[in-house]
């Protein structure tokens, strides 16, 4: 049976969350929005990953970089920001720059070169390739926040971070639903990878045992026109 | 739809044919020679491929093989080099056909060495067998697959005299089939004059599989010469529709408006297992194959020995049950299309066949399972769930008392299949792309394929094909000595050789979990429990799961417990009503011609008689409340029912035709301002229920039903569909891993909590926003025009029905109607509204209280 009611566009608030007082916005593209600061903060890019598997022998077509780079340009539209922070894994590896496509490469250069660039290093990009401008640090502190790549055990106050490419799984009236997401329990947050081909690993594994222990976080799980907060005892593991 | 077959060829006298210790054994054993057995005797001599066509029974496998055996037996050759190839559909079936040939080759006394080679072939032997072959090697088409891979399938093919292909009906017209077509294609050039020999069930075109045996011309066709073998004796064949209980004799039956459980009739089920001595009862479903054994098994009161048999049982649980069949120790097996091919059973004196049987072939091929005699009459019950299905059994057993077979849609070889071959051949040896295009053409698939489109499936193989050239550093096929000037193509590296050799085949296995029983319930399961394996289930049938839920497995009622790694583990349940595993109808959509005869069957009331009352009485009341559909004609209805107006029409084409009908009508009465809120597909006829009356609309003018059900609706609207629907995913998979894109995911090679490197969803969108005309993507359509959309026949039935089309407004919901209404909130929601769904799990609370505005 196909139901036809839900196509009407619907008007959506833009949710947000707080972070040890700080009040950040979650873009239903992947991305945090600091807008106090006109900071925008995405994870794990993962730039040339096809390329990557391509060199494998694995073909991927060769569009995610670009892919990835016209999501981020779109909302750097939008929202204007002054500073954009890459929570790490920008680049899925090493010899990532050299792979990239001339074109992309003079997109990132172009977008990076008009705004505050930051960096940060992530254990796929150890040491981010500076040919695109920026500034690289291990991590970035700002007023109460800490923006790192991967987070740090609990309690880790006002963390910003990625590299568990969080998502969630969620049953409605006996649909499985299974989106990526924000992580959050009010003092941290995890990002959802933002990357084209970047996979998803659920909040309810073991990985993420340490940093948002229980069940007292939520996850903001991506729906196609907005964010929408799922209590965690709600969620179903993989 | 079904002409009659060409006479059978005049044999020869049996002495000029057989050799004398060939003729005594018929004798010994007390049998003739067949006129077809003689007849492709006599066509190997001369050298020609044919294709027999002869019932179970008939003794077709010993005809296939016994050119081979005169030839081996009459012409000794000094070193022994691989004579014959048989291959099969299943691996079962070779290792069966080994067994039965090697009676008569002892028994007369031949020096002939045959052979299995399969999936489960031990390495060591499959080394043994390429240095030193059989005379005979039976096999599959993946394995042939790989063995035209190795460089040295020159020399392992060279001195090939024939090959056997076996069920040839059921592997033709199939991506299989492509495969081994362009297996065939290559053998014939590693050994020219190869003689070819199909054997098939009887079919309505047996054109199409003669060309399929044939290396075709550049120009026009070529057949190969076909033996029909005189047909069995006519099956008696029944429709059930039981008894009321209690009611005396020619009382009422009673029969659901719809559903597909067929529950009613399962008393009447096992008292005709309890009639007879051994029963095969065929479903469509796995889950039905399930619902149907624990319902029997509720019933069985003797306790009768009944057995279930699925493709998802673990493979030593269905050895059991064959084992058990063979030894006649069972009465009763359960069993889905996985027993509709081949093997042997022996003494099945009645097959019953649950539901409708969706096509005329397919319920001969299921009948000639019970009683592999040829003189004897096969018996089969048909077991009808609903009141549409008892139309479909009736025009179903009137089509197997007839003979008449299903049509054929003749396809072409599929891209993402010819992509696969392609990087076998260079793993074999340096290919020339234009030799190749040549080679390729030569196989009937893929006769039509253009030299453009063999050029870009060669540069898919090569660098993945794509616009932007990035990865030509990464390419996979090389020219051989560039600096030499000989650019013929070969394989990079022995790593591209190895991906290919794990890679090969062209079933794609739905993502499958291993079940398995544990003890102990309440604290958290574990892995690596022990505990017994009951088989496999589909990875998204899981996932509809939640911890506590009951379902039907390996004929238990199982409670999920939870996940572990790659197992699914369960406890016994005592519940008595399981969650049942949801029905998947659309496996195989009802075949055009029984779609035809049932059409027939509704306008012409004289057939009606066979019907029991019940469904008899439906119809006389749907032609006085609204009219019947006629043969020609399509039938709209347009009625008001609650707040809503509803749109029902009758094609019969199936679930998946109605289906992409329904998606492409609603758009346009969306477009017209007609309002529509859903619809539901069933087999027979669509539903689509909208805001206004449509059938109002059309006498305004406002929408003329000729322009609603205009065939222009195949183009832009189709196009715009499949570009908002995510339903191409799926098949997108499966063509990217077929074509070598990505690789198979197997078990233990996954990274544990099920996280994999990459999704083909993500690659799918990417690439069709970035190069939607891609080599691959066209492959993706192709396969869904023809399987889930099924485009074609929406196509043939809106060109049939222009100018036909009947519309009756009723005031309300007329008889005919009932049925696919009563589906309406029995099947999921899809698409889009999973974002409603996501709405609805909002914790409003949180975020309220961080809402900014």
């Amino acid at each position: 049976m196909y139901d036809l009611q839900e196509k009407e566009p619907r008007i959506e608030t833009q949710p947000s969350l707080r972070v040890c007082g700080v009040t950040l916005g979650l873009m239903p593209e992947g991305a945090g929005w600091w807008s106090d600061e006109r900071l925008l903060v995405v994870a794990d890019l993962h730039l040339e990953k096809g390329s990557a598997f391509a060199a494998r022998g694995i073909a991927l077509p060769p569009y995610d970089t670009r892919a990835t780079l016209a999501r981020l340009e779109a909302l750097i539209e939008k929202l204007k920001p002054r500073t954009i922070v890459a929570l790490g894994d920008s680049f899925h590896d090493r010899a990532a720059a050299s792979r990239m496509d001339a074109s992309d490469a003079a997109h990132l250069t172009r977008l990076a070169k008009n705004l505050d660039w930051v960096w940060i290093a992530g254990n796929h990009d150890p040491v981010p390739p500076r040919e695109f401008g920026g500034t690289v640090m291990e991590e970035l502190r700002l007023g109460p926040l800490t923006f790192r790549h991967e987070p740090q055990a609990a309690p880790s106050t006002g963390e910003v971070a990625g590299h568990l490419h969080p998502c969630a799984a969620v049953r409605v009236r006996g649909r499985r639903l299974r989106r990526r997401c924000f992580a959050s329990d009010g003092t941290r947050l995890i990002l959802p990878a933002f990357g084209a081909y970047a996979g998803g690993l659920n909040v309810l594994d073991v990985a993420y045992e340490n940093l948002l222990p229980g069940f007292d976080f939520h996850a903001w799980m991506m729906g196609a026109r907005t964010v929408i907060p799922v209590s965690a005892r709600r969620l179903e593991a993989d | 739809m079904t002409k009659p077959l060409p006479a059978p060829k005049e044999a020869e006298p049996q002495g000029a044919i057989l050799p004398p210790a060939f003729t005594r054994w018929f004798e010994a054993r007390g049998w003739r020679p067949r006129a077809h057995q003689l007849a492709l005797v006599g066509l190997a001599r001369e050298k020609k491929s044919a294709l027999l066509v002869a019932p179970t029974g008939a003794g077709k496998t010993l005809a296939g093989f016994l050119p081979t055996l005169v030839d081996l037996a009459t012409n000794p050759r000094k070193t022994r080099k691989l004579h014959t190839l048989y291959i099969s559909p299943l691996k079962a079936l070779a290792v069966d056909v080994k067994r039965n040939l090697e009676m008569p080759v002892a028994e007369m006394g031949l020096e002939i060495s045959i052979e299995t080679r399969t999936g489960d072939t031990p390495q060591n032997r499959r080394l043994r067998q390429r240095r030193e072959p059989p005379d005979i090697l039976m096999t599959t088409p993946e394995q042939l697959a790989l063995l035209l891979s190795y460089p040295d399938a020159k020399d392992f093919f060279g001195a090939l005299d024939c090959v056997v292909l076996d069920e040839l009906h059921a592997l033709a017209n199939s991506k299989r089939g492509d495969l081994l077509a362009l297996g065939i294609a290559r053998l014939s050039r590693l050994a020219p004059g190869l003689r070819r020999v199909g054997l098939s069930a009887t079919v309505a075109e047996p054109d199409e599989l003669r060309r399929y045996l044939m290396p075709q011309p550049a120009e026009g066709e070529s057949f190969s010469e076909i033996v029909v073998a005189p047909p069995g004796a006519v099956p008696e064949i029944a429709v059930l529709t039981p008894m009321e209980p209690g009611a005396e004799e020619g009382g009422e039956a009673r029969i659901p408006w719809s559903g597909h459980s067929a529950r009613h009739a399962l008393p009447a089920v096992y008292e005709a297992i309890r009639a007879n001595r051994i029963v095969l009862v065929f479903v469509n479903t796995r889950s039905q194959a399930e619902f149907v054994f624990q319902e029997l098994w509720r019933l069985n009161e003797d306790a009768l020995p009944i057995a279930l048999h699925h493709g998802s049982l673990a493979a030593e649980a269905r050895r059991k049950v064959e084992a058990a069949m063979s030894a006649g120790s069972l009465r009763a097996v359960v069993c889905t299309s996985t027993l509709d091919l081949g093997i042997d059973w022996g003494e099945v004196d009645l097959v019953v066949n649950m539901g409708a049987p969706k096509g005329a072939s397919r319920l001969l091929q299921r009948i000639g399972r019970a009683n592999h005699r040829l003189d004897e009459p096969s018996r089969a019950l048909l077991v009808p769930a609903n009141r549409f299905e008892v139309l479909e059994c009736e025009a179903a057993r009137a089509a197997a008392l007839e003979g008449a077979q299903d049509g054929m849609v003749a396809r072409l070889g599929a891209l993402d299949v010819l992509a696969q071959h392609i990087l076998g051949c260079a793993c074999s040896e340096p290919f020339d792309p234009d030799a190749l295009y040549a080679e390729v053409k030569s196989a009937a698939p893929y006769r039509a394929l253009p030299r453009e489109d063999f050029g870009k499936v060669v540069d898919f193989v090569a660098t993945g094909g794509y616009a932007l050239k990035n990865y030509d550093r990464f390419a996979r096929l090389r020219p051989n000595a560039k600096h030499e000037g000989d650019m013929r193509l070969r394989a990079a590296s022995p790593s591209v050789i190895q991906q290919y050799r794990m890679n090969v085949g062209t079933i794609v296995e739905a993502p499958m979990l291993k079940v398995r029983m544990i003890k102990s319930r309440g604290r958290r399961p574990v892995g690596s429990m022990g505990g017994r394996y009951l088989g496999e289930i589909e990875e998204y049938f899981i996932d509809q799961l939640s911890p506590g839920d009951t379902f039907l497995f390996a004929g238990h009622v199982l409670r999920f417990e939870g996940l572990a790694e790659t197992e699914a583990l369960v406890t016994k349940s005592n519940a008595a009503e399981p969650m049942i595993p949801s029905y998947y109808g659309g496996k195989f959509p009802l075949s055009t011609y029984l779609a035809a005869r049932v059409r027939s069957m509704l306008a012409h009331r004289e057939q009606w008689s066979a019907l029991p009352p019940q469904v008899r009485e439906w119809l006389e009341i749907q032609a006085w409340r609204s009219v019947l559909p006629g043969e020609h004609n399509l039938l709209v209805e347009c009625f008001p029912r609650g707040d809503r107006y509803y749109l029902v029409c009758y094609p019969f084409e199936g679930r998946l035709a109605h289906q992409t009908l329904g998606m492409l009508l609603t758009r346009r009465l969306d477009r017209a301002g007609a309002r529509p809120l859903g619809f539901v597909a069933s087999e027979y006829s669509l539903a689509i229920w909208c805001l206004r009356d449509s059938g109002l609309m059309h006498e305004r003018h406002e929408l003329p039903l000729g322009e609603l059900f205009a065939e222009d609706m195949l183009g832009d609207d189709l196009d715009a569909w499949l570009a908002e629907s995510s339903l191409l995913k799926r098949t997108f998979r499966d063509c990217a891993i077929i074509s070598g894109l990505i690789e198979r995911r197997y078990p233990g090679m996954e990274k544990t909590g099920r996280q994999v490197t990459f999704s083909s969803d993500l690659i799918y969108n990417v690439l069709r926003e970035h190069e939607p005309d891609h080599i691959l993507l066209r492959a993706t359509y192709n396969d869904a025009a023809t399987g889930l959309l099924d485009v074609g026949r929406v196509a043939e039935m809106l060109k049939r029905v222009r100018g036909r089309i009947t519309l009756k407004r009723l005031d309300r919901v007329s008889p005919l109607a009932v049925p696919v209404l009563l589906d309406i909130g029995k099947v999921q929601i899809d698409g889009e509204a999973n974002e409603a769904l996501l709405a609805e799990a909002r914790d409003s609370l949180i975020e309220e209280a961080t809402r900014l505005v």
